[in-house]
């Protein structure tokens, strides 16, 4: 609703800036400045991870002797290496279990909780929006305790968890991801579904489709975008989760490669382009998501942020 | 709140089966009424009971045992009875008696502070420079923002290649440059908080210009076009016309930075736990719980403290949220 104030407005204004513009298309120097700074700022900006690729090409022994600065020794042994001895298959593995189901059950639920917020409650609409969205904002450390006997208390059989118990368990995981990025989703999505035009659903409802249905056949449909951006957003939240693995893992072969990490750099001791090469890993998959999808991912993060 | 996750009313006198009802059934078809079913009414419970069963248990009521727990003297592994009742003994002691807890303090502060000077400033300056037709500039703001999509765990790895004492560009550059010795970035205390916020300013830069990027385009084109006929400079038309246009915008930026900086945790427990000038709340609270001397009491007290500050911001979020959320 709030938003669409604005598309109206943008396609004749950015004409207008068009037009405005084509007369000056001559160097300025205003804009040979601001061209100046932004690459500037750009190329330091990009600088770190650049840097990180440029070592995890090198060899060790070269680097050692010439130093850094130096050119030359170039290699792609330190991938091999990195792949094999910090045995990040199996760990790329985990965040795989954990990742996935993780987006898809917390979609599936912030979707079913915005429909009913946005379509079929009106008495705790906003108490409820409160306590969804504010649980996202909780420092997770302040749960830590009760959670961790919460989970160690909690039994499970040994084919879904090797531990015997919710705690050491990917499922364990998959939960308080869930349970905590719950309240940004429904947040987002009930908004998204409040613009929805009712006359949708009531036709629907006279039709005699069942309140399941109107959400699985009229509602979600609508919802892909929304979907797509925050399913963009939350494989790299979840992906990118250090902590929450740190206090209720406790096996090493269970662990995301995100905390995985921090053993590696143990194993690979202080030869930093194998970690270098173990660091651009861990980050490939983000990176991936990054560029293949970025226009969901900025989406996703203006969201929440862009209403009004 | 709880009982709103067991709140399917009781079912109504239901006339037809549930899933399949003939039409003529309603009493008031297009009326715009929700008159539902009674699987219906199961289904929608069903679909808010659960979300709102896992929010409240694995959320809200940790949280909220954290704060009873935070009043007792506990080590965490016997039963529940083997709990202490110590009334706000764990506060008192940790403003007196533990000394990592004065400097995470004052680190959270500092990291806040310099988040917000500095990339939150640039964040909202690459913001103002990039919201127009331009040449690259899709190009620009990627770049700007990729650190985004990395964890700060993983950033601390990447920049710890730029801050190594021995094997770092930072050192090798100043001994190559200015034959300076060589200086431990990440080890040396005094230092160590700050070459640590340069890499998480790396990274909130990008999210702020993000932010600001799709609060500038909601900002209705017609009040700068008005600010540029009443003869308004590119400068005063940002404070006086486009900036005060921001501030919902510019709330989320503020609860954004507090709560980033009250959460900051990754970063430094990768490179040292948390220790040794990078002291931090949540790898206090974190290493009290998790580590070998488990003082949940105390650990639970500290919890509380951060759980405190961020209420405070988490409201005025909320707040500004819903009130959006509300027409």
């Amino acid at each position: 609703m709030s938003t669409s104030t604005t598309t109206p407005e943008s396609p004749a204004s950015e004409e207008r800036t068009v037009r405005a513009e084509t007369p000056r298309r001559r160097l300025r120097p205003g804009r040979v400045l601001l061209h100046l700074f932004l690459i500037g700022t750009a190329l330091a900006w990009f600088f770190p991870v650049l840097w990180a690729v440029i070592n995890s090409f090198r060899d060790y022994d070269h680097t050692a002797v010439h130093g850094y600065l130096s050119l030359g020794g170039f290699t792609l042994d330190n991938y091999t290496r990195a792949w094999e001895q910090g045995e990040l298959p199996q760990y790329f593995l985990n965040s795989l279990i954990i990742t996935v189901p993780a987006v898809l059950i917390t979609l599936f639920l912030a979707s079913c909780a915005a429909f009913v917020l946005s379509h079929h409650s009106r008495r705790f609409n906003l108490v409820m929006l409160a306590v969804f969205l504010a649980a996202n904002l909780l420092p997770p450390q302040a749960l830590l305790v009760p959670l961790f006997r919460m989970y160690t208390s909690i039994p499970l059989p040994y084919w879904i968890s090797s531990s015997g118990s919710l705690y050491d368990s990917h499922l364990g995981i998959v939960l308080i991801h869930v349970a905590f990025q719950l309240g940004f989703c429904t947040f987002v999505l009930s908004n998204f579904m409040k613009a929805m035009p009712p006359s949708l659903l009531e036709a629907a409802r006279i039709d005699g489709a069942t309140v399941f249905q109107q959400y699985r056949r009229v509602v979600l449909p609508l919802c892909r975008p929304s979907l797509a951006a925050l399913a963009t957003l939350l494989v790299t939240w979840v992906y990118n989760d250090f902590f929450w693995a740190l206090a209720l893992l406790s096996s090493g072969d269970k662990l995301p490669v995100t905390t995985a990490l921090q053993n590696l750099q143990g194993a690979f001791f202080l030869d930093y382009n194998l970690l270098s090469a173990g660091s651009i890993l861990v980050a490939l998959p983000t990176l991936v998501v990054f560029f293949l999808l970025q226009r969901h991912f900025v989406a996703g993060l203006t969201l929440g942020a862009s209403k009004e | 709140m709880a009982s709103h996750s067991t709140s399917p009313p009781p079912a109504p006198p239901s006339t037809t089966s549930p899933d399949r009802r003939p039409r003529g059934a309603r009493r008031s078809g297009a009326g715009g009424t929700l008159r539902n079913g009674r699987g219906d009414r199961i289904t929608i419970a069903l679909m808010l009971g659960v979300p709102a069963l896992l929010v409240l248990g694995l959320v809200w009521l940790p949280a909220l045992v954290t704060v009873v727990l935070s009043f007792t003297r506990w080590d965490g592994i016997g039963g529940w009875d083997t709990i202490e009742w110590t009334g706000v003994q764990n506060y008192v002691d940790a403003f007196t008696i533990y000394p990592p807890f004065q400097p995470a303090l004052s680190n959270n502060l500092i990291w806040l502070v310099v988040l917000f000077t500095v990339p939150t400033v640039l964040g909202m300056f690459l913001a103002v420079l990039l919201d127009r037709e331009m040449r690259g500039g899709a190009v620009y703001q990627s770049i700007f923002y990729m650190p985004v999509v990395l964890s700060l765990a993983l950033i601390g790895f990447i920049w710890q290649l730029i801050y190594s004492r021995d094997q770092g560009l930072l050192n090798s550059f100043l001994a190559f440059a200015a034959d300076a010795p060589p200086v431990d970035w990440f080890g040396d205390p005094d230092l160590n908080l700050y070459a640590v916020l340069v890499a998480a300013g790396w990274r909130h830069t990008g999210y702020i210009m993000l932010l600001y990027l799709a609060g500038l385009k909601a900002v209705d084109p017609s009040l700068r076009e008005a600010a540029a006929i009443d003869g308004a400079g590119p400068v005063r038309t940002f404070t006086h016309v486009v900036f005060p246009a921001l501030l919902p915008i510019n709330l989320v930026v503020v609860v954004v930075t507090v709560i980033d900086a009250l959460r900051a945790f990754d970063i430094v427990w990768v490179i040292n736990r948390g220790r040794n000038g990078l002291e931090l709340i949540s790898a206090l609270v974190t290493s009290n719980v998790i580590g070998e001397a488990s003082r949940v009491g105390f650990g639970s007290a500290l919890a509380v403290i951060m759980l405190l500050i961020s209420v405070v911001f988490i409201v005025v979020y909320v707040a500004t949220m819903l009130r959006g959320a509300r027409r």
